[in-house]
């Protein structure tokens, strides 16, 4: 044992699909699961510039894009691409399992 | 001895700030210096007439960065300072009270201001006007329950004013001299869209009247307009545009025509010194002709291009214009900026919920506003650029998904 995380079953992995993002609203975690060249991420869905969720904006290739402020934001990696956005987003662990994407949220 | 080079920003802005710190990220390791006529250090404007202005949140939230980060990235600010001068020769700036700025390169992001009403009485007491942190403070506690404010002005400021008065309770009344709201950005159909929004939510919204003066003792007690009109009113609040700043550019013999004349890389017909945001008017290569643009993405991006050009990698800045406005829960996103079009598409039902409208011109996408709609922004944008010809029907009919037909 001795996980960091408690895993959260998000989405069945045939469900998601490139480009369209799936809002996972887990407890106090608002994520947003995006398949990127077959490989799931999550990052956190509210755009860290205003209050936004991201699974309304645009993904393109690896980036989503806020749908209010056109920030643009690596989806692998969280990191802020384009103003006006300064701050990244959170990342957290994914595993498919038995068909199943799950996301690793922290334990409190 | 070679020194450090010296850039000097005049204007804390949108445009102001994202240059000095674009000039940092780029490595430039001279010397940066803002100065700003207001006190407050780089900000933005929008929230000034929606949430700030609301009290839901405190200036602070217009600020770009935190205070932190100019000292960290050693970016001087000069506030409430007022430029009085450019010596292009002898490249420096006079300040008021005397001190004199040296500068190596000199970004203009002076901005704008607004657009006074030409009216008896506009002096009064109690008659407002919305451009900056200060007059957004000096309205904000009058916004109590029951008083009556009268906006005199139907475009978006004017508007986004009159939601954010009825939120906090007060008696809305709206006055414009055009027979529909925001008749400068919008198609009438939307403008007419935006009346009803309003008048549902209570707000007494007058078309085709013009303000002839404004009347009171000590303060302002009622608006006297045409058509024998009279609204009474505790507070005014004037929205009816905003002129270029571009005092400073005239005097120093800069060219300047509806503001500061630009090129697509934010050059002014003097080598040393650049324009960017409001005050810049722009040649726009992805439009195809010159335009100055009162925006949030223009004042930003444009300075990011400008402080690039600035920092030796000049990146020319033409995109398709974007304006977005927020009033009671719709949010109106805008892209493109047709002066003529041949048909408006409606995608949605305008009224119940999300819509988007298309304004087409012989079968091309030239501009769209997409109510609760961002996701529809993207397409539109990119098919502006394209001059792309899109099926009409298809457009209108919401079941075929834009990107089936961006596909197509």
């Amino acid at each position: 044992m001795g996980e960091d995380f408690d895993w959260h079953r998000a989405a069945r992995a045939d469900e998601m699909e490139e480009g369209e993002p799936k809002l996972v609203a887990a407890g106090k975690f608002q994520i947003a699961l995006c398949k990127v060249a077959g490989t799931c991420y999550a990052i956190d869905d509210i755009c860290t510039h205003e209050y936004a969720s991201l699974c309304d904006g645009v993904v393109e290739g690896d980036s989503i894009e806020c749908p209010l402020h056109q920030a643009k934001f690596h989806i692998p990696t969280g990191k802020v691409m384009t103003p006006p956005a300064t701050e990244d987003l959170k990342t957290y662990p994914v595993k498919v399992e038995n068909g199943e994407v799950l996301v690793g949220l922290p334990k409190e | 001895m070679a020194s450090d080079p010296n850039f000097v920003i005049i204007g804390a802005g949108q445009a102001g700030g994202w240059a000095a710190a674009t000039l940092r990220a780029e490595g430039f390791a001279g010397r940066v210096v803002i100065i700003g006529a207001e006190s407050y250090p780089p900000h933005e404007r929008p929230p000034l007439s929606k949430g700030v202005l609301a009290g839901d949140a405190g200036i602070e939230k217009t600020f770009l960065r935190p205070s932190a980060f100019y000292g960290e990235k050693n970016i001087e600010l000069k506030l409430g300072a007022s430029v009085e001068g450019i010596d292009c020769k002898n490249q420096r700036l006079r300040l008021a009270g005397g001190e004199a700025v040296p500068y190596d390169s000199l970004l203009l992001a002076t901005g704008a201001r607004v657009r006074r009403l030409p009216v008896p009485g506009s002096d009064l007491a109690g008659v407002h006007y919305l451009r900056t942190i200060d007059d957004m403070l000096a309205i904000r506690p009058r916004l109590e329950p029951g008083c009556r404010v009268a906006v005199v002005g139907g475009g978006y400021i004017g508007l986004e004013v009159a939601a954010t008065a009825r939120k906090k309770g007060c008696d809305v009344t709206v006055l414009e001299m055009q027979d529909v709201a925001m008749p400068r950005v919008v198609a009438p159909e939307i403008g007419k869209f935006y009346v009803d929004v309003h008048r549902s939510r209570g707000v007494d919204v007058r078309l085709g009247v013009r303000v002839v003066r404004l009347e009171g003792k000590e303060r302002v007690e009622r608006v006297v307009a045409s058509g024998e009109t009279t609204i009474d009113a505790d507070l005014v609040v004037i929205g009816v545009g905003i002129l270029a700043d571009a005092d400073l550019a005239a005097t120093a013999g800069l060219a300047v025509e509806n503001g500061i004349v630009v090129d697509e890389f934010t050059r002014t017909s003097d080598p040393h010194i650049f324009a960017a945001g409001d005050v810049a008017n722009a040649w726009n290569p992805a439009l195809g002709r010159r335009v100055r643009l009162e925006s949030w993405q223009n004042a930003q991006n444009q300075a990011i291009a400008a402080a690039k050009t600035m920092a030796g990698k000049p990146v020319p800045y033409g995109e398709i214009p974007w304006f977005w406005s927020d009033q009671y829960d719709l949010n109106l996103q805008m892209v493109g900026m047709p002066e003529t079009w041949d048909a408006l598409i409606v995608r949605g039902a305008m009224g119940q919920g999300p819509f988007t409208a298309f304004y087409m011109k012989d079968g091309v996408v030239v501009g769209a506003n997409a109510v609760n709609n961002a996701r529809d922004i993207r397409f539109a944008r990119k098919w502006i650029a394209e001059k792309r010809r899109v099926d009409a029907d298809k457009l209108a009919d919401a079941a075929i998904p834009l990107k089936q037909t961006d596909a197509s």
